[in-house]
C-alpha cells in the first residue's frame, strides 16, 4: 500500500509542473496586464513601462517562468501587487477557510448522497424514490449562487436568523459556534447541489449491487434486510461511489468559486476571482497550483480508500 | 432508514436553532460598520488607486491642505496656512504645532520631505516600498526643502495650478516615516497616520478596523471604532444592510435605492461628484471626422431617459466635461444636448452620413462605469432609431484599457470611458489635448485636437489665480460641448444609505468617506 501511495504522489508531480507551465502561460497571454489593473483608468504608457520594470514583466517569458519556478522551489510563492503581501500568506489563509467550507459540503453531500441513493435503490421505482428523486433532480438543476441567494433573503433578511455573510461576525464573536452559524448556509448551498450527483450515481451502484448473488445468498441465510443493505450490499457499491466522491471535491472546490463570492467567504475560489479579474499573476498562479495539489491529495485519499475496500485492487 | 433520515434532519434543524440566536445580526454600539465594495489594496495612500481604499484611508490620515466638508475648497489640515510666489513655483507651509503619528513619532517639516521624496526620488532609500501610480500627481515638485522645524517649501518646475487640489487628494495624505522605516515594503498592512482614527487591526477578507484617537488636533470623534468589511457581491451587500449587518452601504446598485428610499429605517445619502461618463467619439477617422455627426449622435441619444431608467436617477445629464461638482469653474450657461431625433437626422443628412455603421466599445464594468453594458445597449438603440448602424464589441475592463487606451484608430468609432478627478485640469488635461494622443503617452484616445483648447487649458493650468482659471475652464466647456469629441452623458451622483441611528453622515463631492463627525446611537 506504501509502494502504491508513493507511485500515485510520484505521478502527480509531472501534472504539477505541467499546470504551472499552463497556468503561467494562460495568465500571459490574457490580453490586459497587471499595470493596466493596478494604474486603472491612468495608465499611461510610460507609467505602465515603469510598473512592469518594477515588477520584473519586462523580461523575456521564459526567464520569467524560470524566475518563478525556481523560487517557488525554494518555498517562495512571491508578493501579490495587488494586495502587498506575500502570496503564501493569502493563499494558506483562504485555503483553510475554503477547507472548512468545502470539506463540510463535501461530508454533507456525501452522507446525504449516499442515505438518498440507497434509500432509491432500496424502493426502486416505489414513491420513496420518486420522491427522492424528484429533490435530488431540482437540486442537480438548481443554480447554487440563485440558491444561495435565496437562502441569504430567507434565513438573514426575512427571519434573521442566520448571518447574511462572511466567515465570523465582525465585531465580538470569532469562536467555534460563530463560525457554524456562518457556515451553515453556505455549505448547505454547495452540498445541495452536489448532493443530487452523489445520490445519482449512489441509486445506480446500489441497483447493480443488489441484483447480485451474494446479496441473494444474504437475505437467503436469513439476514436482517438493514444488514443486507447496509452492511453487505453498500460496502461493496462503496467501491464505485468513492472514486465519485473523489470527483465531487473537485466539483465542490470549483462551486465554492460562486458561493464564496456570494457569501463573501473568505476563501481559495474567491480570491482567485478577484486575482484574475486584476492580473494579480502570482497569486493566480500559486492559488491553483495549491488548489490542483489539494485536487490531487483529495483524489489520491478516494484512490486509497477505494484500494483499501477493494481487495482486487490491493496488489 | 427512515428513522436515519429523521434523526438526521431534526439533529440538524436543533443545530440551527440553538446557534441562531436572537442577535443574528446587529452591529455594535458607537461602532460604525461599513460595507465596502472590496477589500482595500493597501493602506498606504500612495501606494493605493482605488476609492476603495480612499474611503479608509482618509480616516487614518491627514493631509497638508483638505477638502473643507461638502465642498472642493481648500481648507487648512497640517498645514495651519501658507504662501504662494509671484511665479507660482514656490510652496511655503507653516505646519501644526504638537501633532503626533498615532504610533507616537511626532509631525513636522523632516517628515512632509519624507513623504514626498519617497514617491518622486528614485534614490529615496523607501522608494521601493512603492510603486506609487498616482505620483504624477506631484509630477511637477523639484524639490522639497525643510526651511524650519515647522515650515516646509515646495519648488515646482513649472506653475501648477491644480498643486494644492492634489495635496488634499488621497494621495497628498501624510504617513508616518517612522512606521515606514520599521515595517518597509509591509507598511501597507501596518499604517500609522495623524488622523481621527488609528489603525487596529486588518484581518484579510474579514474587516479592517480603526478606533477612536483620543488625541486628534481637530477634537476625538464621537464614534469609538470603525469596521470596514469588504462584501464584493452587490446583492449580498444589500442583504447584509437589509439584515442590519452594517451600519453604512456605499455605491448601492440603482435598482435597489427605492426600496432603501421607502424604508423609514434607512436614510439614502446622495450627492454630486466630479464624475463624467462620456462615450468618446474617434474625431481622426470615419463618420465621427464630421463634426456634424458627432453633434448628431449628442442629439439622438435620449439622456434623460439613461439616467431615469437604465440609472434610476442615480446620476445627471451631463453637459460638457467638466462635471458641475466643481461648482467655481464649471459653465452653467452650457445646457445640455436635448434629445432631438429630428435635428440628429438632419445633421446626419447634411454631412451625408445616413446609415453609417459604427463600431462601440463597451465595458463590463470597471471604476465608476456605472452599468456600462445596459448603457451602452440604450445607446446603440437611440441610434438606431436615427438610422445609425453600431456594432457594439463588449469587453472585460482590464482589456478594454488595452484596446482603448493604445488609441481607436483603426478599430473602433465610439468607446465607453469614465473618470473621477480631484481638478478640473486632470481630465481635460489628459484626454482632450493634442499633445495628449495616445502616442505621446496620454489619454485622448479619440484624437481630438482644437489649438484653441490647448491653448486654454495649459494657461489653466498655469495661472494661480482662481477667477482667472475659472473663465478659462468656463470657456473650454463652451468650445468642447460646440466640437462634440464625446458623446456626452451623465455625472454621476454618489449615494450611500444609512441605518436610522447613524448620525452626521455626509457625502463629500471628492468621494471620499469622511467620518470623523459621525455619530452611532
Amino acid at each position: 500500500m506504501t509502494a502504491y501511495i508513493i507511485k500515485r504522489l510520484l505521478t502527480a508531480i509531472p501534472v504539477i509542473i505541467g499546470l504551472s507551465v499552463i497556468v503561467f502561460l494562460i495568465m500571459a497571454m490574457i490580453p490586459g496586464d497587471p499595470a493596466l489593473a493596478i494604474l486603472g483608468s491612468y495608465a499611461t504608457p510610460e507609467n505602465v513601462e515603469r510598473i512592469n520594470r518594477d515588477l520584473g514583466l519586462d523580461r523575456p517569458l521564459p526567464e520569467q517562468y524560470l524566475i518563478w519556478i525556481t523560487n517557488l522551489l525554494q518555498g517562495d510563492f512571491g508578493r501579490s501587487y495587488i494586495l502587498n503581501r506575500p502570496v503564501i500568506d493569502e493563499v494558506l489563509e483562504r485555503l483553510g477557510a475554503t477547507m472548512i467550507l468545502a470539506g463540510t459540503a463535501l461530508v454533507l453531500c456525501s452522507i446525504f448522497g449516499i442515505l438518498a441513493g440507497v434509500v432509491s435503490a432500496v424502493r426502486q421505482f416505489g414513491w420513496t424514490d420518486r420522491v427522492v428523486t424528484f429533490f435530488v433532480l431540482i437540486g442537480i438543476s438548481m443554480p447554487a449562487f440563485w440558491l444561495g441567494l435565496i437562502f441569504i433573503l430567507l434565513f438573514a433578511v426575512q427571519w434573521r436568523i442566520l448571518p447574511a455573510s462572511g466567515m465570523y461576525a465582525v465585531y465580538g464573536g470569532g469562536d467555534l459556534s460563530d463560525l457554524i452559524r456562518h457556515l451553515i448556509l453556505p455549505a448547505a448551498t454547495l452540498a445541495i447541489v452536489a448532493t443530487g450527483v452523489v445520490a445519482r450515481l449512489t441509486r445506480a451502484a446500489m441497483l447493480e449491487v443488489l441484483r447480485q448473488d451474494f446479496v441473494r445468498t444474504a437475505r437467503a441465510k436469513g439476514l436482517d434486510e438493514r444488514a443486507v443493505v447496509y452492511r453487505h450490499a453498500l460496502r461493496a457499491a462503496l467501491v464505485s461511489i468513492i472514486p465519485v466522491i473523489g470527483v465531487q471535491a473537485g466539483f465542490v472546490l470549483g462551486g465554492s468559486v460562486y458561493i464564496e463570492t456570494v457569501f463573501q467567504w473568505p476563501g481559495l475560489g474567491a480570491m482567485l476571482v478577484k486575482a484574475v479579474s486584476t492580473r494579480d499573476l502570482l497569486l493566480v498562479q500559486g492559488g491553483v497550483l495549491v488548489a490542483a495539489a489539494l485536487y490531487v491529495l483529495v483524489n489520491l485519499a478516494a484512490d486509497v480508500a477505494q484500494a483499501m475496500l477493494d481487495p482486487r485492487l490491493k496488489s | 432508514m427512515n428513522a436515519i433520515l429523521r434523526g438526521v434532519a431534526s439533529a440538524t434543524l436543533a443545530l440551527a436553532l440553538a446557534l441562531a440566536g436572537p442577535a443574528a445580526a446587529q452591529t455594535p454600539p458607537n461602532v460604525l460598520v461599513v460595507g465596502q465594495i472590496a477589500e482595500p489594496a493597501s493602506l498606504d495612500p500612495h501606494v493605493s488607486t482605488a476609492a476603495n481604499d480612499f474611503r479608509i484611508h482618509v480616516n487614518i490620515y491627514d493631509g497638508l491642505v483638505r477638502n473643507k466638508p461638502g465642498t472642493l475648497e481648500i481648507e487648512p489640515a497640517l498645514a495651519t496656512d501658507w504662501t504662494i510666489s509671484e511665479d507660482g513655483l514656490t510652496y511655503t507651509f507653516s505646519l501644526r504645532e504638537g501633532v503626533t503619528f498615532h504610533d507616537g513619532s511626532p509631525f513636522d517639516a523632516e517628515t512632509v520631505k519624507f513623504n514626498f521624496d519617497r514617491m518622486l526620488d528614485e534614490t529615496h532609500p523607501f522608494y521601493e516600498t512603492g510603486p506609487f501610480p498616482l505620483s504624477f500627481n506631484f509630477a511637477s515638485v523639484e524639490d522639497v526643502t525643510v526651511v524650519d522645524e515647522m515650515t516646509v517649501e515646495f519648488t515646482l518646475n513649472e506653475p501648477f495650478a491644480p498643486f494644492m487640489s492634489n495635496l488634499a487628494s488621497p494621495t497628498g495624505l501624510v504617513v508616518s516615516p517612522a512606521a515606514v522605516e520599521e515595517f518597509g515594503e509591509d507598511y501597507g498592512r501596518h499604517p500609522s497616520g495623524t488622523g481621527p482614527f488609528k489603525f487596529e487591526e486588518w484581518e484579510s477578507n474579514a474587516r479592517v478596523v480603526v478606533s477612536r484617537n483620543d488625541a486628534y488636533w481637530n477634537g476625538a470623534p464621537s464614534l469609538e471604532a470603525i469596521v470596514f468589511r469588504p462584501i464584493t457581491d452587490a446583492n449580498t451587500r444589500v442583504a447584509e444592510m437589509l439584515s442590519g449587518g452594517i451600519d453604512v452601504l456605499v455605491e448601492t446598485p440603482p435598482d435597489n435605492v427605492a426600496t432603501f428610499r421607502q424604508d423609514a429605517n434607512f436614510t439614502v445619502h446622495e450627492a454630486v461628484g466630479p464624475h463624467v461618463w462620456y462615450a468618446m467619439l474617434n474625431v481622426k477617422e470615419g463618420p465621427f471626422a464630421d463634426k456634424r455627426v458627432r453633434q448628431a449622435v449628442n442629439y439622438a441619444v435620449n439622456k434623460e431617459s439613461l439616467v431615469d431608467d437604465v440609472l434610476q436617477g442615480t446620476a445627471e445629464v451631463s453637459a460638457g466635461p467638466i462635471p458641475p461638482a466643481f461648482n467655481w469653474a464649471h459653465n452653467d450657461e452650457v445646457e445640455p444636448y436635448p434629445y432631438d431625433p429630428e435635428r440628429a437626422r438632419e445633421l446626419l443628412a447634411e454631412a451625408g452620413a445616413e446609415g453609417a455603421e459604427l463600431t462601440f466599445y463597451v465595458t463590463e464594468g470597471g471604476s465608476g462605469m456605472l452599468d456600462p453594458v445596459p448603457m451602452g445597449t440604450a445607446i446603440q438603440a437611440d441610434l438606431a432609431a436615427v438610422g445609425l448602424e453600431v456594432d457594439i464589441e463588449t469587453y472585460e475592463w482590464n482589456t478594454f484599457l488595452a484596446e482603448v487606451n493604445p488609441g481607436l484608430e483603426g478599430k473602433a468609432d465610439m468607446a465607453e470611458m469614465a473618470w473621477m478627478t480631484s481638478d478640473p485640469d486632470t481630465l481635460p488635461y489628459l484626454t482632450l489635448r493634442t499633445e495628449a494622443w495616445p502616442e505621446n503617452g496620454g489619454f485622448n484616445s479619440s484624437y481630438y485636437s482644437n489649438p484653441q483648447v490647448d491653448e486654454l487649458l495649459n494657461s489653466a493650468r498655469t495661472s494661480t489665480d482662481p477667477d482667472e482659471r475659472a473663465e478659462l475652464y468656463k470657456e473650454v466647456q463652451a468650445i468642447v460641448h460646440e466640437d462634440a469629441p464625446w458623446l456626452f452623458v451623465a455625472n454621476w451622483k454618489q449615494n450611500a444609505v444609512t441605518t436610522a441611528n447613524v448620525e452626521g453622515f455626509q457625502l463629500q463631492p471628492d468621494f471620499s468617506l469622511v467620518l470623523r463627525n459621525v455619530s452611532k446611537n
